[in-house]
């Protein structure tokens, strides 16, 4: 702890960084698409192998409606997982830290479970839940559930004793300090989680439709896949890839808005601990 | 009849190595408006101690009684200030104050205006709306010790809260103690293992050994109130802190560097 009574003066904002951050990144993806496109003209692979990045773009044009409803449902899918992952799986991490014996029964199910291959459990849910939209939200689900649950639990318990001890002693109900101190601490953790939790669910939406269905980028991709329409397959990633990226960065937003005063959100400004 | 009454009190923890008692044979009466130190090396379970009187513990054997009423849990009327600060960072310094209230299920602006009075009387008047990680070591101290008086409690719990500080803060936050104990008269216990600091804001000095942990001598402090830190060099305080680092150099707990 600093033991001088001086103020650190307030943090200049980080934005000028960030803006050259994502600069530089979008540059870095401009030099691989040249590098690509140039490759294709040089080296002339055939179409079906790989299409240059020109006759991708032209693929998403040809049909943008089609491109853009396919990637709808795979971010609907994927929300929804995604959704009830977090709302299941913050009242298990809180069932799981309150009771020993939700703690041995539900958490070492959860464990073991979590050591199946998930995917491989995919066609089970097709039988059982048809081939509509609800076995895919199923399969997003689960396969975020795990990191919800775990990094929430661990931040659950990785309170300061003396903080629950505080209150405590101000005779704080269970709620209270459940509410006022062990939720909110554990939300960086729940926050990593998360970040986490949301690559999975769409991954989990993906195989959702490839294992059965009539819609979605996973459906596109398998049905361009059958036709040999390389440059369709090829469309149907660089939206994934998006999808995926935005999705990460939604959820990065969202902690940086509810934890300004985190250790990892105050750029470097503060004396901390 | 004392406020706080401790009679026959053991401690004992399991081990992988069998049962350890930290503390044996406690018995303490503390009046109404009393400044009492708990003073002993590391180890001498005088912060067990304190965590049983604050209910956080329950004692092994023995009873501990606040105002009458034998310990079921933390007491009423009680506030309590750790070695370590434990403000909540995403709260301002404002709201860690006042979060003792809310759990009191107090809220409203008089609390607010208690909570503002209190930290303008700590020196930390303009940081309401800072956040815990702006502030320097003294200066979370000063808010962890206003969030334990925001409710005005009878029984002040103090666990080492000057120990992680340094010496010119540490002297500051004495004056300032002293001067809030003057003025509210409150019943303290304050766990420390600072010679000089027990002896400077008590009214009795209870020294504890260790091994197993318990009650060797309790001391009167005869010293005017109020205290000013220039008492520390006048020749009754240096009987007093003479006589306490002798004691605790027959227990081995200090070397003496004389032959």
């Amino acid at each position: 702890m600093s033991a001088t009574e001086n103020l650190d003066p307030p943090m200049p904002g980080r934005l000028p960084t960030s803006v050259v951050e994502a600069g530089m990144v979008i540059g870095l993806l401009a030099v691989a698409l040249v590098l690509w496109e140039a490759a294709v003209y040089i080296f002339k692979p055939a179409p079906i192998i790989l299409p240059a990045p020109s006759a991708i773009w032209q693929e998403f044009l040809l049909s943008p409606g089609y491109f853009l409803q396919m990637s709808a449902f795979t971010l609907y899918t994927t929300l929804a997982g995604f959704g009830l992952a977090v709302v299941l799986g913050l009242a298990l991490a809180v069932g799981i830290v309150h009771s020993k014996f939700i703690e041995r029964t539900v958490y070492t199910l959860l464990v073991a479970l979590n050591s199946v291959p998930k995917v491989a459990l995919a066609p089970l849910f097709v039988i059982w839940m048809g081939t509509g939209v609800e076995p895919k939200i199923a399969i997003a689900l689960m396969l975020a559930l795990f990191s919800v649950v775990i990094d929430a639990v661990l931040g659950l318990r990785s309170v300061d004793p003396d903080m629950v001890n505080l209150a405590r002693a101000s005779r704080a109900s269970s709620f209270d300090i459940l509410r006022k101190i062990r939720f909110p601490n554990a939300l960086p953790s729940i926050f990593a989680g998360l970040k986490v939790a949301i690559s999975f669910a769409l991954v989990g939406a993906i195989v959702g439709e490839f294992v059965a269905g009539s819609e979605g980028l996973g459906f596109a991709i398998l049905t361009a896949q059958g036709q040999f329409d390389t440059p369709r397959v090829f469309v149907c990633l660089m939206l994934l890839g998006l999808l995926g990226t935005a999705l990460f960065f939604v959820v990065e937003a969202c902690e940086r808005l509810l934890l300004p005063w985190h250790v990892s959100q105050r750029g470097g400004g503060g004396s901390g601990h | 009849m004392a406020y706080l009454s401790i009679s026959g009190v053991r401690k004992t923890y399991g081990s992988p190595r069998g049962p350890v008692t930290a503390l044996k044979g406690i018995d303490l009466e503390v009046n109404e408006g009393e400044f009492v130190s708990i003073l002993g090396p590391s180890g001498c379970g005088k912060s067990t101690l304190l965590k049983c009187i604050a209910g956080l513990e329950d004692a092994s054997a023995g009873t501990i009684a606040v105002d009458g009423r034998a310990l079921k849990g933390p007491p009423q009327n009680m506030g309590i200030v750790f070695q370590r600060d434990v403000l909540l960072d995403w709260r301002t310094i404002l709201d860690n104050v006042l979060i003792t209230a809310e759990f009191a299920g107090l809220k409203g602006p008089a609390v607010r205006e208690r909570a503002l009075a209190l930290l303008g009387r700590f020196g930390l008047g303009g940081f309401e709306s800072r956040h815990p990680w702006e502030l320097s070591g003294g200066m979370r101290q000063r808010a962890a010790i206003c969030r334990a008086l925001l409710c005005d409690p009878k029984l002040l719990l103090m666990d080492e809260p000057f120990g992680a500080l340094d010496a010119m803060t540490r002297d500051d936050l004495n004056l300032e103690l002293a001067r809030i104990w003057q003025d509210t008269r409150k019943t303290v216990v304050f766990v420390t293992h600072g010679i000089t600091e027990a002896i400077f804001l008590s009214d009795r000095v209870v020294m504890m050994d260790r091994n197993p942990g318990r009650i060797v001598e309790i001391i009167d402090i005869d010293l005017p109130r109020p205290r000013h830190l220039a008492v520390r060099e006048s020749a009754e305080f240096g009987r007093y802190v003479a006589h306490v680092r002798h004691l605790f150099a027959s227990l081995g707990v200090l070397k003496d560097d004389a032959p």
